[in-house]
């Protein structure tokens, strides 16, 4: 096997044991004991879902793709946080993680897998496609930067009706290389639209290295600078990091209505997706060393248990928690019945759904 | 009631609109300053000003993109394609993010987007500039396409699409927008799904849409008139929904029908409109279903053989004569 080329992450990886850099920013200070608590317990909650969710594929109860969020818990964790009633999100298919964040529940996440009628989209999103927009959580997309002009357009529209507030586009580092995204970078600093885009970057578009699939500049957040935008380098590992600098990203949005971009370095522990058997393109070692010294739970945890906020016996009540939540979800996907064959053509148009006094289309639209 | 161009009525029906929900945003390549590629936008910046009326970057993806996005929070975009040969750059986003969101998200989102800009042939520019995606577009679960061909239509679908909650593309003619003809001047929408018998007759029924329903009513006026024949001309106005009822009572009176379309004959609009006319009124033909479509090739530049690939006047009186014999 050739030797995988070197992950771009030596920032991240050089970031020291112990307390974070981070602790003492304001926008981490001013959390209560309670706020870190819950913030832990959410990204907790993260990991004993997804790695719940590879025993029910295993079992082969998820069909399709399954692409798993281990690893990379401090990124949705750390910027959504932040997020305010004005503020929106949108992702691509790695998207458990923020849905979890947005406080979408386990059951309709879990059943959502398994193709249940009690999904969070009746069963006809699957993995890739999550949505919440009660939570102003817009999915959950499939394609790789698909979503990259529709978050775009979320932030067009919070500003075009006159609120503060700003939508946090999620990518990953395979989808830099879309044209759309490139697009969307020059509409939201053409237009100041209040859009941050953050590109999670764990090193593989699928099982091909950065290196192997990006020219950049040292960094793929400084492509910003040819849309004259601002943008900053995260070390993904530490949460509190990953609040404080998005935090200003977060101002810039609110306060000036300008873009930015932020790449977040991080590493996902699976596959690409479980699809993947992943034994071709990364080291095992390799794996094992982020395991060992990145982990993002694990690295707050032990934040936590030394500003003591959190106890051993806390954090073993919280982890028990969200495993038993876990197993019940998986329970509640289990028995949930399925979509029937009527709801194949249920919610494919508004009009349709809605028929009404009001609505004023006729003529044949779903077709046999 | 006025008689006005149909690029005029596509105006007013954006005016309209725009007074009338202050969420309807004009968005699309040189809509605003340059007044329009076709002057259908022509003195709408001057009027509703720059946050209404926004001129945007050749860069389809993302303008469109941008505007589902948007109209998921409640905004109501009606974009311009300068041709929806253009709509090719950005697929994903018309077809995978307009068509599917609502789907995936089990009904929580909706998007009510409008598309619009020419889409035909006929005009000299090639074959990278002359596509009639209507077929295409409409197969997909999710849109709704029209394509009007009069004044009167464009104006009254413009209206309901921009209404309408899903998305909807709406497909003109360039070679249209100077055509003349009666639209009233108080609100008014011509219902999504709803065929429009632009002829009356009763020994032939053509069936077309957009411009090809000019071209077989002038038809229809030459085979009265030379050939003594009664012809029905039933203008499809949207493709997705379709009214299928109103071909099939015009079917079942005429006992015969020749389907006409722009589009290249593999999967062309009429080819699932044959399939309805044999599947719901069989033992009402009295001849095989006839179509007229353009010569099956990329559209070609040079302009004497342009005329011809495309349905012409003579060509559609031909094959109504073969239907009829």
């Amino acid at each position: 096997m050739a030797k995988p080329a070197v992950l771009t992450h030596p920032e991240s990886l050089k970031h020291p044991a112990g307390p974070s850099a981070y602790a003492k920013d304001p926008v981490n200070a001013s959390m209560t004991k309670e706020a870190k608590i819950a913030l832990y317990t959410k990204m907790a909650r993260i990991r004993h879902f997804e790695q719940r969710c590879i025993r029910i594929y295993q079992q082969g109860k998820i069909g399709g793709f399954l692409h798993l969020y281990v690893g990379q818990e401090a990124v949705a964790a750390g910027t959504i946080s932040l997020l305010g009633k004005n503020d929106h999100l949108i992702t691509g298919y790695r998207d458990h993680g923020h849905g979890l964040m947005v406080g979408m529940g386990m059951n309709e996440c879990m059943a959502e897998l398994t193709g249940k009628v009690t999904g969070c989209s009746q069963g006809k999103g699957g993995s890739m496609h999550y949505f919440a927009p009660d939570k102003n959580y817009w999915g959950g997309h499939g394609i790789v930067g698909g979503q990259a002009p529709l978050g775009t357009g979320l932030a067009y529209a919070v500003k075009y009706q006159g609120l503060k507030g700003s939508c946090l586009t999620f990518m990953g580092d395979g989808a830099v290389n879309q044209g759309a995204v490139h697009e969307a970078y020059n509409l939201a600093s053409l237009w100041d639209l209040p859009v941050i885009f953050v590109v999670e970057n764990n090193g593989y578009s699928m099982g091909t290295s950065q290196e192997r699939s990006t020219a950049h500049p040292g960094c793929l957040a400084k492509r910003a600078e040819g849309y004259n935008m601002a943008w900053d380098v995260i070390n993904g590992h530490d949460v509190y990091e990953v609040r404080a600098k998005t935090a200003l990203a977060l101002k810039r949005a609110h306060e000036e209505s300008k873009p930015t971009v932020l790449e977040i370095f991080t590493y996902r522990y699976f596959g690409h997706s479980m699809a993947d058997p992943d034994k071709t393109y990364r080291e095992k070692e390799e794996i094992k060393t982020y395991r060992d010294k990145k982990d993002p739970v694990l690295l707050f945890e032990q934040e936590l248990l030394h500003e003591k906020v959190l106890t051993p016996e806390l954090s073993q009540t919280i982890n028990d928690a969200a495993m038993a939540e876990a197993d019940k979800a998986a329970i509640f996907a289990d028995e949930s019945p399925d979509p029937t064959l009527a709801d194949i053509t249920k919610h494919i148009y508004w009009e349709e759904d809605n028929r009404g006094p009001k609505t004023t289309s006729r003529g044949t639209i779903i077709f046999e | 009631m006025a008689v006005i161009s149909y690029r005029e009525a596509l105006r007013a029906a954006m005016r309209d609109e725009l007074n009338r929900d202050k969420n309807v945003v004009i968005m699309g390549e040189e809509v605003a300053q340059f007044n329009g590629a076709y002057k259908v936008t022509e003195g709408l910046l001057k009027e509703f000003g720059p946050k209404r009326i926004v001129d945007t970057p050749i860069s389809e993806a993302g303008f469109i993109g941008l505007g589902i996005g948007a109209s998921m929070l409640g905004i109501r975009p009606v974009m311009e394609l300068m041709f929806w040969s253009f709509s090719y750059v950005a697929f994903d986003q018309i077809v995978n993010n307009a068509g599917n969101i609502r789907y995936m998200s089990g009904g929580l989102i909706n998007c009510p987007i409008v598309i619009r800009g020419p889409a035909n042939g006929g005009t000299n520019v090639g074959a990278t500039h002359s596509h009639t995606p209507e077929a295409i577009l409409a197969s997909h679960p999710g849109i709704k396409v029209v394509c009007p061909a009069t004044p009167y239509d464009a104006k009254g679908l413009l209206k309901a699409a921009i209404r309408d909650n899903d998305p909807v593309y709406v497909m003109e003619n360039t070679i249209l927008y100077n055509d003349k003809g009666e639209v009233p001047d108080e609100d008014y929408i011509v219902p999504i799904g709803v065929a429009d018998v632009k002829r009356i007759g009763t020994d032939l029924t053509i069936v077309a849409h957009g411009r090809a329903v000019i071209t077989s009513l002038k038809a229809a006026e030459i085979l009265e008139k030379d050939h003594g024949v009664s012809v029905e001309v039933v203008d499809l106005r949207s493709i997705r929904p379709l009214d299928e009822e109103t071909i099939l009572k015009s079917v079942r009176k005429t006992h015969r029908a020749l389907l006409v379309e722009e589009n290249k004959p593999f999967c062309g609009v009429d080819a699932q409109v044959a399939y309805l006319i044999q599947s719901k009124a069989f033992d009402e033909l009295d001849a095989p279903v006839h179509r007229v479509s353009s010569i099956d090739a990329p559209q070609i530049y040079c302009k004497r053989m342009e005329d011809l690939q495309m349905p012409s006047v003579e060509r559609v009186v031909a094959e109504a004569l073969k239907v009829l014999a």
